[in-house]
């Protein structure tokens, strides 16, 4: 069988974490599909450096472009780079990171290759098919991709990132003229505006602990008084719960849960949270999960290893007292 | 300006699923639908435009058993002029349903196809963004917020690490995410109404749509849950078992 593209999403040229999960899966797919071999594409400003530091991982080959089109992120130019890297490659099968970004792009390469389309798995299954969730992670299915040609998004805490390997190939640059609609820049029309979230604490996908406030908060006030500094002293990134964003207390992109963020952090830690399904579908997979909550009844203790009945106000400051000790004294 | 919205319905997020004794699929028996709750927000931004005078026409298109009818006219009731049902017993990927969406906006003359960011059932995300790439046209996907201005719709989107705004030509794909707007309630004479709306019944063979599926569920599970930990009385407990037993701090 023909070979397996990894999209490589980077940061200016550093790669994501989240890409090397997405390689361990697509070595897994490579294994169960009897694919010939992992090859891979940057894109956008220093994919060079992105493409070249994938070597060390086993890919074949790499192909990358720092042409205007990918200086910001777009689907449309995304997704026609992807689709000509797979067919220069050899590659009838693409993986990449479930990010915003893979999410958007690569089920729309999946048009373009005519492929059979799987999103966000968190495993795969000796025989091929691929585990993803469904119904708010309340059901695994396990599916099999019939077409010849497949595109998968990967759940990035549903596989532990990928380690170095020997057998790394070439990189270079990806020849855009195989696609003369790339150059119909205008139809792809453009970014107006970027507005980031204050991003002065670790990324909620990739943090090793995340603190969560509910709706119990009461106002974007005590979330900012309460939750930032808990954040702070465990070094934490803040999450939030649908009924918390919904209310105003938290930017959008803060929200844990079935239709935001999946986080599985060593520890989480939510704060006034009862525990929605929906939310329970983001942070299930944590490894240690504790819960704050004056309602005994509430439906997230049924998840946590370690519950507090207690008053949020008296108690969240109090842990963020005790461990800024702990931590300072380390 | 139309708009094509399709929509899907799905099992009601409040219902116990309980799965089938084969694993194949839950159990949908009897259960109360409902329209996917991303679907709704897309009917009701649809409805919206149309208020502000961008949109002349709302046309529904959803693929499925003839009982799907139900979901339309609430989609009716809430406000679209007019909904296609192409009628199919047999299951449905999301590549089917790219292909038939693709297959209707063919048909009519759309501006714009406003759907749902993902269906709460198989929580895909993809639906969207495999019709915009079939068809070729330009997407914002998870949107936020929408507008309509001289042959363009400036979107903003829902990103990791925060919110883009994008401009983009019409015809075009948008994707709703969930803070885009919050529906409204179809009234109950609506409702009565919205049986006399035109509505058109389809099947894959007149839409030149094969059946065929690329993704196949083999079987269903319910995952292991999570056992409760226990309670702990205070701060110090709290600290005391994360240093003690999990080896946290």
């Amino acid at each position: 069988m023909a070979s397996i593209l990894l999209f490589v999403q980077h940061s200016h040229g550093k790669v994501l974490k989240g890409t090397l999960a997405a390689l361990q899966a697509a070595r897994e797919l490579q294994s169960a599909w009897g694919a010939s071999g992992i090859v891979g594409v940057a894109l956008g400003p220093q994919s060079k450096t992105a493409a070249e530091s994938m070597v060390a991982f086993g890919l074949s080959s790499v192909r990358y472009s720092e042409d205007a089109l990918f200086e910001k992120y777009r689907a449309e130019p995304y997704a026609r780079a992807i689709a000509l890297a797979a067919n220069d490659l050899g590659a009838s099968s693409v993986v990449g990171l479930a990010s915003s970004s893979g999410k958007d792009a690569l089920p729309r390469v999946a048009a373009l290759l005519d492929a059979a389309q799987a999103s966000d798995i968190i495993g795969v299954n000796p025989d091929g098919s691929i585990k993803r969730p469904m119904y708010a992670g309340n059901v695994i299915a396990d599916v099999e991709l019939v077409a010849p040609s497949r595109v998968v998004t990967v759940r990035g805490t549903g596989f532990a990132p990928a380690g170095v390997t020997t057998g790394g190939g070439d990189v270079a640059q990806l020849s855009l003229g195989g696609d003369p609609e790339l150059k119909e820049q205008p139809r792809f029309g453009e970014v107006v505006s970027y507005e980031m979230s204050k991003a002065d604490r670790p990324e909620l996908s990739d943090a090793e602990v995340v603190v969560s406030g509910g709706r119990a908060l009461g106002s974007s006030d005590n979330f900012e008084k309460v939750m930032f500094p808990l954040a702070d002293a465990f070094g934490a990134a803040v999450g939030a719960s649908r009924a918390a964003v919904d209310s105003g207390y938290a930017p959008n992109d803060w929200q844990v849960g079935q239709t935001g963020k999946v986080v599985a952090p060593t520890l989480y830690i939510a704060v006034g949270i009862s525990g929605a399904i929906q939310h329970l579908a983001g942070m299930k997979d944590s490894k240690v999960i504790v819960a704050i909550n004056k309602d005994p009844d509430a439906p997230i203790f049924e998840v946590a290893d370690y519950g507090l009945v207690a008053d949020l106000f008296a108690v969240a400051p109090e842990l963020t007292e005790v461990v800024k000790s702990i931590r300072t004294s380390a | 300006m139309k708009i094509l919205v399709p929509v899907k319905r799905v099992p009601d997020w409040q219902i116990k699923l309980k799965l089938l004794p084969d694993g194949k699929d839950i159990q949908t028996d009897g259960i109360k639908w409902i329209l996917n709750t991303f679907d709704e927000i897309a009917v009701e931004e649809a409805i919206r435009l149309k208020e502000k005078g961008v949109c002349s026409e709302i046309v529904l298109v959803s693929v499925g058993p003839a009982d799907v009818r139900a979901r339309l006219e609430y989609a009716l009731a809430m406000g679209a002029d007019s909904a296609i049902l192409v009628k199919h017993d047999g299951p449905v990927d999301s590549d089917l349903a790219s292909r038939v969406i693709a297959e209707v906006f063919k048909k009519g003359d759309y501006g714009m196809i406003l759907l749902g960011k993902q269906a709460i059932d198989s929580d895909a995300n993809q639906t969207a963004q495999l019709v915009a790439g079939r068809l070729n046209l330009p997407q914002a996907c998870f949107a936020s917020k929408v507008l309509v201005e001289s042959g363009s719709a400036v979107v903003t989107r829902e990103v990791d690490g925060g919110l883009e705004t994008i401009k983009i030509p019409i015809p075009c794909v948008v994707s709703t995410d969930l803070r885009l707007n919050e529906p409204r309630y179809a009234a109950l004479p609506n409702l009565m109404k919205a049986k006399k709306k035109p509505f058109e019944e389809l099947s894959l063979e007149a839409l030149g749509v094969s059946a065929d599926l690329k993704v196949r569920v083999k079987s269903l599970s319910v995952p292991t849950g999570r056992k409760a930990g226990r309670k702990v009385a205070n701060v110090q407990e709290l600290i005391a078992a994360l240093q003690g037993e999990a080896k946290i701090l």
